[in-house]
Parts: structure tokens; sequence; C-alpha cells
């Protein structure tokens, strides 16, 4: 799709079809299931970042007249260094597994080393105390400039640096190095008239979902075992917990509850295997439900990085050259978003001189998982403060700058493809031209501007439509719905056959009733189960035709579909989808349409952020007074859903940039895991966030949509952060811009 | 025939910025430059996302390449 097309339905704003069962709490979460005779798990968690386990002693626990069952890393099956495709990525089965429970090591406070399954929450809380642990304590290691250093003590023995063109002969906390480079950045820079080279940091923050980690699971030895949780991909809950226990997929059913947010960090397993080895054990379903300091402590946060960006500009604003380093916490086992992060740092920007190099390195803390747009949002705030620094050098708008080197059509990228047509101009256009950006700042306040890149991802959807005998219908699709996604599958559904969305049922199907489909992320959803939502939809259409035909002795190429009705171009009859469906069972059976299909051609999304921001300069709180988010849709199916992604992200990025942090102590203890000491934002910090839906269709969808759920995280941390610096007149180069930090910098200079 | 393009990390490995391959499927396209490259492992390669055309595929296998296509291998790219 290229071009504007008219529609009936999709563009309205509809009624979310499950708003009711939320705002009256009949919606089943996580923590929602009961079952018959149900008993409860709970988990010993390390109170040390780095130690040996010399022994795990549970026969005191299990002589506790409550308790019906324990676990250990033992319980699992004898598992091989195996990488699992997923939502997020490819896992390692092993690392999966010693996350869920410590094998010989723990490798960060919190990690998991038992699990007891008792009567009561509370039986099964107090036994936790039964369990004797030894350790051996080693020193902790807590961020990249430690773990990188020659005798820094290291987490995995086997881990080797990869990436290297010889493989090193030493065992590192660098698991990983990439380099990504083109033309020739020497000769950039020597071309540019202006260099500025700046480091940055970024803390370790969590995706503050507000619904915590929650499983209830039925062990069946000889048939159907049960996982009910709370995930973006109940599929990928099934692949890893089966890998992990040595379980056929086909004797594991996941069913998704409803998710109280997940942002990225509902895409992996924590207590699902643990669980089942509990229920194996005790013959009973059990239930495990995070507390949440649990949560913060023991589930992948985003990584924390140090990055340094380097970018050379002529006197008339031509970027010649873009340079760029960084390294990525990891947590405890390898996999940051590092890569991510190097394809995507100067990728708004259309210069022939890039060079990026990344390192994925392991630290004493939890697992990093993904976050709204993973590895971005921090090389692109390097890249975008270094931008904003060089407009401010040259005397030139920072959009003006940007509109000058924006990446476009026919851009080619670092990561190898030239871009197709791509909506960075337009957003750019729009900013510069938003009563925002056209007001003038108030005095004293401080002013920031970022853009922000996401490549957006296809993958693999399955969906049925199912026509009733009155023409209503139901979807059944395979992707938990995280932002109102069953809305715009019922829009594009009823774009389709040309009916009233509210006459088509959105749910979501548990693995057994559907193919395998990939978990809501990356942005996916819309775009890729929306393709399939067509493509089904589309089949029930031809079959819609196919019976009124033979119903009329033509041929289904003489019958037209629009307005729900079939017509004969032959004749004069007509039939309404409904009296179609109403007659199925005489017409060859009831009608229904299926595509599973792997999706190609997802857009990438560019979006510009606007920020201002008032310092109080005794304190260092910074309050922001005014904030506009820009973003490239594709095709807005509900505009009002496609703001509200926008806005979420936007103040997920806020609190990162402002607040948010996790902190600890010299022994690797997190000091602040609660939602009182780690500070998210709240509805009354923040101004109403201010939206504008950019249009420029993705060629390679129906409907032309690109996916919005995370490029809006990315701008803002170099918005609020270059506002902080423009309000205080100081360089901000750590985030996030709490009052100490602040404080500190107006003070010191 | 079309027309592969190796990335810098992919250039360490082939030596060359690109290559030409007679081939009308991605698989056939991943044997052709695994046996014109002998470090360039097959089984790696295929576990790589493809842009052909500018149109990205995560998990390519059976897709079409025209004589004119521009091919480039890259990382597969997750999400959160």
């Amino acid at each position: 799709m290229s071009e504007a097309q008219e529609f009936k339905y999709i563009g309205q704003r509809t009624i979310r079809p499950d708003g009711f069962d939320k705002v009256t709490g009949r919606a089943a979460y996580g923590a929602d299931l009961t079952l018959p005779g149900m008993i409860w798990g709970k988990t010993l968690r390390s109170p040390y970042a780095h130690a040996k386990i010399l022994s795990i002693d549970t026969s005191k626990a299990e002589a506790h007249p409550d308790v019906m069952s324990v676990a250990t890393f033992k319980d699992f099956v004898t598992l091989q260094s195996e990488s699992v495709a997923g939502t997020e990525g490819a896992a390692g089965v092993l690392d999966v597994a010693r996350n869920c429970l410590a094998d010989d090591k723990v490798l960060y406070h919190g990690h998991a080393i038992a699990a007891i399954a008792a009567r009561t929450e509370r039986a099964a809380k107090d036994a936790l105390g039964l369990i004797d642990v030894e350790y051996e304590l080693l020193p902790p290691v807590m961020d990249v400039e430690d773990a990188m250093m020659e005798d820094s003590p290291v987490l995995h023995d086997d881990m080797f640096t990869a990436g290297y063109d010889e493989k090193p002969s030493k065992a590192s906390n660098i698991a990983t190095r990439v380099e990504m480079k083109m033309g020739d950045v020497e000769a950039g820079f020597a071309e540019a008239d202006i260099i500025v080279e700046r480091e940055f940091r970024t803390p370790t923050a969590h995706q503050g979902y507000i619904e915590p980690h929650a499983c209830t699971v039925t062990y069946d030895e000889n048939g159907q075992s049960m996982v009910w949780c709370c995930t973006q991909g109940h599929f990928d809950v099934r692949t890893l917990t089966a890998k992990v226990l040595g379980m056929e997929l086909g004797k594991l059913k996941v069913i998704a509850s409803e998710i109280g947010g997940g942002f990225g960090g509902k895409t992996v397993i924590y207590q699902e295997p643990v669980a089942l080895v509990l229920s194996k054990k005790s013959g009973r379903p059990v239930k495990m439900v995070m507390d949440r300091d649990e949560v913060f402590i023991a589930t992948g946060p985003t990584s924390a990085a140090k990055l340094k960006a380097k970018v050379g500009v002529k006197k008339d604003g031509t970027i010649t050259a873009m340079q760029g380093w960084m390294a990525y916490e990891a947590g405890a086992f390898k996999g940051s978003p590092m890569v991510p992060g190097v394809m995507t740092m100067f990728t708004p920007y259309d210069c022939p001189n890039v060079l990026v190099e990344g390192f994925d390195v392991v630290v004493n803390k939890s697992k990093v998982a993904a976050y709204r747009a993973p590895g971005a949002p921090q090389a692109e705030y390097a890249a975008e403060m270094v931008v904003n620094e060089l407009a401010e050098m040259l005397g030139m708008d920072p959009i003006d700058l940007r509109l000058k080197n924006a990446a476009k059509e026919g851009t080619q990228t670092i990561y190898g493809p030239k871009l197709k047509r791509v909506g960075l101009v337009e957003c750019l256009e729009a900013a510069k031209n938003s009563p925002h950006y056209q007001s003038p700042l108030p005095e004293g306040q401080g002013r920031g501007l970022a853009s922000g890149f996401w490549f957006n991802i296809g993958g693999q959807s399955s969906v049925s439509v199912n026509m009733n005998p009155d023409g209503t219908g139901t979807i059944v699709e395979g992707s938990p719905d995280i932002g109102g996604s069953r809305a715009s599958m019922q829009m594009m559904a009823a774009e389709v056959l040309q009916i009233e969305p509210k006459n088509l049922k959105p749910i979501i199907a548990d693995t057994e009733n559907l193919p395998y489909s990939q978990g809501t992320g990356g942005s996916r959803t819309t775009f890729a189960t929306g393709m399939a939502v067509i493509e089904a939809s589309e089949k029930v259409v031809v079959q819609v035709k196919e019976r009124a035909a033979a119903v009329w002795n033509v041929t289904a190429e003489q019958v037209e579909y629009a307005d729900g009705v079939a017509r004969n171009t032959a004749g004069e009859d007509s039939m309404t989808l409904a009296e179609v469906c109403k007659n199925a069972e005489k017409t060859g059976g009831q009608i229904s349409g299926n595509a599973n299909i792997n999706a190609r051609g997802a857009g990438p999304s560019f979006a510009v952020h606007i920020c201002d921001v008032a310092v109080d300069k005794e304190t260092g709180k910074v309050d922001v007074t005014r904030y506009t988010a820009i973003q490239d849709a594709g095709k807005a199916i509900h505009p009002g859903y496609v703001e509200g992604q926008l806005q979420g992200g936007a103040v997920q990025g806020i609190g990162w940039a402002l607040n948010e942090e996790y902190i600890f102590n010299a022994d690797g203890v997190m000091e602040n895991p609660g939602f009182l000491d780690y500070r998210i934002p709240l509805a009354s910090d923040l101004p109403m966030i201010e939206t504008i839906t950019v249009e420029v269709p993705n060629a390679f969808h129906p409907y032309g949509v690109r996916g919005v759920g995370e490029t809006g995280i990315i701008p803002p941390l170099g918005a609020v952060g270059y506002a902080v610096g423009n309000a205080i007149d100081r360089k901000v180069e750590e985030l996030p811009c709490s009052p100490p930090r602040v404080l500190a910098l107006i003070q010191n200079g | 025939m079309a027309i592969v393009i190796f990335s810098s990390e992919l250039q360490k490995l082939t030596g060359e910025e690109q290559t030409h391959v007679d081939a009308e499927v991605f698989k056939d396209i991943v044997t052709e430059i695994s046996n014109q490259y002998s470090a360039l492992e097959h089984d790696e390669l295929m576990k790589m996302a493809v842009a052909i055309d500018g149109e990205i595929i995560h998990t390519p296998f059976l897709e079409k390449v025209a004589p004119s296509s521009e091919v480039h291998f890259l990382y597969r790219i997750s999400g959160g």
C-alpha cells in the first residue's frame, strides 16, 4: 500500500472490546486463577550478588508438615547449551534454566536458588527459612567498566569474547564485540569544521509494569500439563518451559491471562518451569506470584550502558562523520540489546561515514530483558545529545540541522539495506510547525528535542476468523493484547468484511487452539497479526461469494461483495453476510477463514519529541512543563490507541531520563526494590503529553501500518536530557537527571 | 544475477564488499556464497535475517530473489 486509501472503519475511535471487563474488575490476570487443591509456591533468593553455592540442604523444609514439594536446579532435565528462537531473539536454554534456578553459582542479588510449595502462601514463605545454603562469597562486578578490566573477576569461566578475528585465550566478562561501519570516518572527520565528542551513561531501569509475574500450573504425568500466566508470548513460554523440563510441546498447554503491562519484560520465563516441578512433585496445582521486590531484583530490567558519540559537521550543517562506542550490561548472562544499539545509533541521519563499536558485557545484576525498542534509547540518546550540541555551536535550529541530514528513502543504513519510504522528514516538519515548537520557551526553562528510529518487526502470526449463523463472528488470534490490539484486529476484520466492528469478537487463543504465534513485541502485532486477520477475513469473503454464487447458479466471479452484502452482477439478487452465514449449513458447512503467516516488510518508524522543563535550582528537581511526541504510524488503525502508545512511550522515557535507576550498595545488593524508592512518573507528575500522528504508509502492509509501540521511548532520553542541560546551562552526560545529580551539576559546574 | 552486499562484519570473512550470485531463492544464495567463501558458515548465515530489495525478512528460506535484486544479511531484530 503506498497511496492514501478510503476506509469505512479503519481510523475510527471505537470502544475497546476488553474495556468493560477491565474497568469492572472482571478481567482475569496472572494471579487470578484458583484451582481445586491448589497450593502456593515461593522462591528462596540469594542475598549475595556473586557467590559459589557449596551446598543446598532442603531436608528441614521437606520435613515441615505444610510443605508439599521443594525444587532446585537438579530437578530440571540435563540441558545442553541450545539456542531457541523467541520473540525476544534467541535464548540459550541453559542460561534460561540457570536464571530460573541457580546451578552452582549465584550471579546476582535475588537470584532464585530453590522453591517451596506449601498449603498456604504464608507457610511457603516461612519454610524458605528452613533451607540451608552454604556459600563461598566472590567479589561482585557491578558495572561495565569494572567488568571489562583485565583483572576483573570472571562470572563465567567458559565465556570467551566473540567478534574478534581470533578467539581470545582467556575467559572474559565481554560476551560479544560487534563493529559496523560504512565509508571512511577518518576522512569524514577531516572534512568537518566542528567535531564534538562526548561520553554518556544511562542507568539500569525497569519496565515498571504494574502486574507482577504470576502463574498457576498443573502437571499431569500422563496427559496434559497447563500453565496459566501473564505473558507477552505464551507460545514462547511453552517452548522455553518445555525445553527446560524436557517435555513435548503437545503435552503442555499455555494460556495467556490478561496482562497488566509488559513492555518487553514479559517475553521470558522465570517461575513457570519451577512451578511445574513443584506441581509434579506434590501432585497439586501450584500458584506462584512474585512480590514487588522480587520483580525488581530478579526480573530483567534494561541495560545500563556507557556510551561515546563523536560527530563532525561542516559550517553549513552537513554532517560528515559519526562514530559511536557502547558497552551494554547484559546482567548475569550474555545477551544485552547492544546489537540493535549499534544498528540504530545514527540511523536518523544520512551520513556516508559511520563507525560504531559495541560490547555485550556480563555483570552481577539480574539478566536484562527487552524494554520497548531494546537497545535503541541508550545509543540514540548519546547521538541526539551530540547533534543538539552541534546545532547550538553552529547557531542553527536543531530541527533545521536534522532536516538537512535526515534519513529518507534511499538512505544507506549502517546495518545493510537502503531505507524504503520513511517519515522522518514529515515528523521533523510536523514538529517545526507544532504549536509547542512555535511557542516561545517560558523564561528560565529549558527546551530539548530529539529524534528516534526503530525497525519494527514482522514474524509469525496465526489467526482464524469464524463466522456464526447470524453473521457475527469471532477473531481467534495468538497474540496477547498488551496495548489494545484486540480493537485494531476487530477494525481490520470489519474493514474486509464490511460489517460493524462490534459484530466481531476478538479472543486470544491458548497454545492448543492455534498454530504458533510469536509474542506481542517488536511493535509487530497490529502489523503482522493484522495482516493475518486481513488474510483470514479475505478468505471468509471468498467463501461468501462462492456460497452466494452456488445459490444463484452463477460463478463466484459474478458475485460482488460490498457493504456487507453479496450481489449478483448477472441478476438482481443480493444476500447480506448474515443471510449467507445463516444458509451456510445448506451450502457446504460453516464459514471460516484462517491465516498462518510469517509477515515480512515491517516498516521502520521515526519519531521526534520536544520537551520543556523547569528546574528548581535549590533542590535540583526537574518538572516537565510541556511535552510533544510526533511519530510516523504508517496508518493509525485506531488513532486513540496510537496516541496512547506515543504517550506511554514518552512517559516511560521521561521516567528513565529523570528519576528511574537501580541503586546498589557496595556488596551489589539493590537498595530500592519498590515503587516508593524506584520513582516512575505518576500522572500528577507530568503535563498532558501532546501527540501528532504522522501517516506515511508502509508499502508492505495492505493498510500501510508500521507499528508504533516502541519508537516513542527513544527520543525522551535526549529531549529531556538536553532540556535539563539547557535550563541549567550545563552538559548532561549521565542519566537520570535526578535531583541530587542535577543539584551537583548546578553546584559543581 | 542478484548482488549480495556484505556488511563490514561479514567482509572480515569474505574479504570482499559484494558478489554476484546466480540463484532464484534465498537458500540457494546461502549455499552459493558459503561454497564461494570458506569462512562463511552455512548454518550461521541461515540464522541471520535478510533484506531483499529493502524488504526485511526475519526467517528467510524459500524467498524469491530476482536477477536484479540487492541482498543484505543482517542481525535478526527482536523487540520489547
